[in-house]
């Protein structure tokens, strides 16, 4: 739909092996989302709060015509909010789910790279006991001596956006 | 393909049109029920022909036999040989009935309810035996010569059908459905060298179906009652077959199935993804029955069997509808011709050229926008039509004399606020009838004359529309109410209440004041369901009710889901929408006319009523730009018909928005009934009021309850 969805369809033929992720810096971390699944990089704009919305859910924001949810990432996994400055970035992608597609927002500090991930290279995530939650991490890849922690977007949005709310409300 | 797509639509527009028939049908009978001129009985008749020549054309032979049966009936009364009878209108209405399932079933690809349908054709027959001095064949010969002729209803094929591919053994095979015509005989045509032909070209098996087959004493023995279902085994060409009937090929109808043999089901009878193989089954013997009149080859039948997508939803827009907008897309094109001169720039005497232009186009978009809605826009008569039979069949039930008054039916609104008030329409109706009217001795006895009267009005106010429901029964019984109220605890023994709250009580969950619960209302489910569908659709019920002088019942709706009149509202650096049918007024709240009531709420004191106030900075944990009561706006809301000031910073501007979905990327939320895109492209929340005030009254469950 979007270029940058074409341009990677593109390259992961040329690349055959292994995905190609987008990622972005947080707090100092590099994290990685499936390039497939972004639909669009676009700049902060101020969200309509909703109300009884968990904390890290800033609001909706009108994305030509639809009405889009925006997650703030820092919030989301605990880390220090810190101000919006102009590298900040809200990346749109597309999240499946039990009822459909749905198209959220996330905002990063900084987008940064296009890396192709070659399955091998994939690392599953390390259990640090039970009280960090890993379900959302994919699993680690290094790449130019970097890791990177490549997430699943499904499992992350669907589990903060509906049972953070759920949480929430009750 | 684009032949199966073709016959798809064919299908959907005769579904359509049998439908159509059918409620003509259906009003034209109750109007017999008062007088039983000619125009009327023909129009029935016309009806039914169509949807006994449409359904036989598309091989659906049950219906068109069923038909058949009515027909007859029908055509007995347009000639004046049979008197109308309550009793013939009665089986005609339940014959009706049965058609509108069987077609239903038919376009669901359903199984038919057989049993139904031979219950109800029997009653036919015996009504058409009960009459004779007259023969059915040549009537029915002129009507519809390519229908069997006889007044017996032919079994349905089913197990026939069934047995098909038992004999095929799973190999290639042909199944024919042959139909002579009566007069088949006398042309010195002998079927069974016709038999004997087609076995020459592989193995036979023949299913004579005598079904057609009148009484003896009707019996013509030259004329040919029966029709034969063929199946032929082998890889036939299709050709040879056709060459065995060519020369009675104009006197009989005529179907070809191919079957491919294993793997390959037989052709068309291929059920969507995921459908169970019982339903090919049961969608077989629709496409089998394919008569010659519209069998070109096999293509029909491959089109009975390929299902659409189950229901697409259709409108028939008027013709005038789809001109203005043409003409509405003309004018918007010589506008933007207009306005694209100025692409490259703009002198400054150009500058009022470029006004009048960007005027235009705000006129073309608004007139646009407006026409585009009216496609939705349906007539309120397609849920007003159903009620004279219901109300007729209701009063003959509860032995009531009623009248139905029906006024503004050509009142259009939107098609899905259409489909969803239907319901509560007839609850509402219903209720009228069984506890609103009397019986005829009690009218009798209070003054009131026999006959009862129900009136369904329906009309425009502002930018919404009104449904009343009125009746001139016996009123809502107040003191009734009040004490099974209280009996259920809905009312504090002691609680003093206005007249229109007591009213408003009929709404509660469970309550009824039917001394009995009979089928047709009284078990005290309907009017909380009837409120909350209407509240759900953005509008709101009234009621109107004078003792011993009967009640009105009040429905306001929007004309459309799609876009709402909203008042803007500003608390803090937030702007939500309010809808403006909730909204009663709005005004500037004083200090000194507030109490804190214990447990924290607030109450205004407006007017002689006290109402309770919203704080929506609260609800909604935003920070407003005073907490002072007298800055703000009190804007006064109505909600299941109790009053709440919503405390808000500003009022901005009036205007209409188009409602988006909270749903669709994220979910939905309490007390929202969705959002907006406002002209600045910011997005604005939409307050759902009745939700609002449950988020409201549950913040203080746990305290103190607010006193009324």
């Amino acid at each position: 739909m979007s270029t940058t969805a074409k341009t990677a369809d593109k390259r992961m033929d040329a690349t055959a092996a292994g995905e190609q992720y987008l990622t972005f810096q947080l707090a100092g971390e590099e994290y990685g989302v499936d390039i497939l699944r972004v639909q669009e990089i676009k700049g902060w704009e101020r969200a309509t709060r909703i109300p009884h919305a968990p904390h890290y859910v800033l609001g909706v924001i009108n994305l030509r015509g639809a009405i889009v949810p925006i997650i703030e990432l820092r919030k989301r996994f605990a880390l220090e909010s810190s101000d919006f400055g102009p590298t900040t970035v809200v990346i749109v992608v597309k999240v499946m789910g039990e009822r459909g597609e749905r198209t959220v927002g996330m905002v990063v500090d900084a987008v940064c790279e296009v890396y192709n991930v070659a399955a091998d290279d994939l690392k599953a995530p390390p259990e640090v006991g039970s009280s960090v939650d890993t379900t959302f991490v994919k699993g680690l890849a290094t790449v130019e001596s970097k890791m990177i922690i490549l997430l699943d977007i499904d499992r992350l949005i669907n589990a903060s956006v509906l049972d953070g709310l759920d949480a929430a409300a009750a | 393909m684009s032949l199966d797509l073709e016959m798809e639509e064919i299908f959907k527009i005769f579904f359509e049109e049998s439908f159509e028939g059918l409620d003509l049908m259906e009003s034209s009978l109750l109007n017999l029920d008062v007088n039983a001129d000619r125009e009327t009985i023909n129009s029935i008749f016309r009806a039914a022909h169509s949807i006994k020549g449409g359904a036989a054309t598309f091989g659906f032979m049950e219906v068109s036999n069923f038909t058949h049966g009515v027909e007859t009936l029908l055509d007995e009364m347009r000639n004046g040989t049979r008197p109308v009878t309550p009793d013939a209108i009665q089986l005609l209405l339940q014959c009706v009935d049965g058609l509108r399932e069987m077609i239903k079933a038919v376009q669901a690809k359903t199984p038919i309810d057989t049993q139904r349908i031979a219950t109800l054709s029997d009653e036919v027959a015996q009504l058409l035996a009960r009459h004779p001095g007259r023969p059915a064949a040549p009537a029915v010969q002129a009507a519809a010569p390519a229908v069997v002729t006889s007044a017996v209803v032919v079994p349905p094929l089913a197990p026939a059908a069934d047995s098909a591919p038992a004999f095929l053994e799973g190999g290639p095979g042909w199944v024919i459905q042959f139909q002579p015509h009566p007069d088949m005989l006398r042309t010195n045509n002998e079927p069974l060298r016709m038999f004997a032909e087609l076995e020459r070209l592989g193995r036979l098996r023949v299913t004579a179906d005598v079904g057609a087959v009148p009484p003896l004493e009707e019996l013509e023995v030259d004329a040919c009652h029966l029709k034969w279902r063929l199946e032929l085994a082998g890889a036939v060409e299709k050709h040879a077959i056709e060459e065995v009937f060519d020369w009675v090929d104009a006197n009989c109808s005529i179907s070809y199935e191919y079957c491919a043999g294993q793997g390959a089901a037989p052709v068309g009878a291929t059920p969507p993804a995921a459908e169970p193989a019982a339903v090919a089954a049961e969608a077989e013997p629709a496409a089998v029955a394919t008569p010659a009149a519209a069998a070109a080859g096999a293509a029909p039948v491959a089109a009975a069997g390929h299902k659409g997508p189950a229901d697409a939803g259709s409108i028939r827009v008027s013709t005038t509808k789809v001109d203005h907008l043409i003409n509405l897309v003309g004018e918007l094109v010589i506008t933007q011709s207009m306005l694209s001169r100025f692409a490259d720039g703009c002198s400054a005497d150009e500058l009022d050229k470029l006004r009048e232009g960007l005027t235009q186009l705000t006129r073309n978009t608004r007139e646009l926008q407006e026409s585009v809605m009216q496609i939705r826009m349906l007539p309120i008569s397609f849920a007003f039509n159903r009620f004279p039979r219901l109300v007729h069949d209701l009063s003959r039930k509860l032995g009531k004399k009623v009248e139905l008054k029906l006024s503004g039916e050509g009142t259009e609104l939107d098609k899905t606020v259409l489909e969803k008030i239907s319901d509560p329409l007839v609850h509402l109706v219903r209720n009228a009838l069984d506890h609103g009217l009397e019986k005829p001795e009690v009218r009798l006895a209070a003054g009131k004359s026999e006959t009862g009267v129900i009136e369904l009005a329906a009309f425009h106010e502002g930018g919404n529309i009104i449904i009343e429901v009125k009746d001139d029964g016996g009123g809502l019984n107040k003191a009734r109410i009040l004490s099974r109220a209280r009996e259920r605890g809905l009312v504090g023994a002691d609680a003093e209440l206005s007249e229109e709250q007591i009213h408003n009580l009929i709404f509660a969950a469970g309550f009824s004041t039917a001394e009995t619960v009979s089928d047709v209302s009284g078990r005290g489910v309907g009017m909380d369901v009837v409120r909350r569908n209407i509240n759900d659709l953005g509008g709101h019920v009234q009621i109107q009710s004078v003792e011993g002088h009967g009640s009105t019942i009040r429905i306001r709706l929007p004309l459309t889901l799609a876009i709402l009149d909203g008042q803007l509202v500003r608390v803090g650096s937030e702007t939500y929408v309010i809808s403006l049918v909730a909204i009663v007024e709005t005004i500037q709240a004083q200090r000194d006319r507030i109490n804190t009531v214990p447990g924290g709420a607030q109450l205004f004191r407006l007017r002689e009523e006290y109402i309770p106030i919203i704080r929506l900075y609260d609800l909604y944990g935003i920070e407003p730009d005073s907490r002072a009561i007298e800055d703000g706006l009190l804007v006064v809301v109505e909600a299941e018909g109790r009053r709440y000031g919503v405390l808000v910073d500003d009022l901005l501007a009036q205007q209409q928005v188009v409602i988006k979905s909270l749903d669709t990327n994220f979910r939905q939320v309490r007390g929202l009934a969705g959002a907006t895109i406002l002209g600045d492209g910011t997005v604005a929340l939409i307050v759902d009021v009745t939700g609002l005030v449950h988020v409201f009254n549950e913040s203080f469950a746990a305290g103190e309850t607010l006193a009324a």
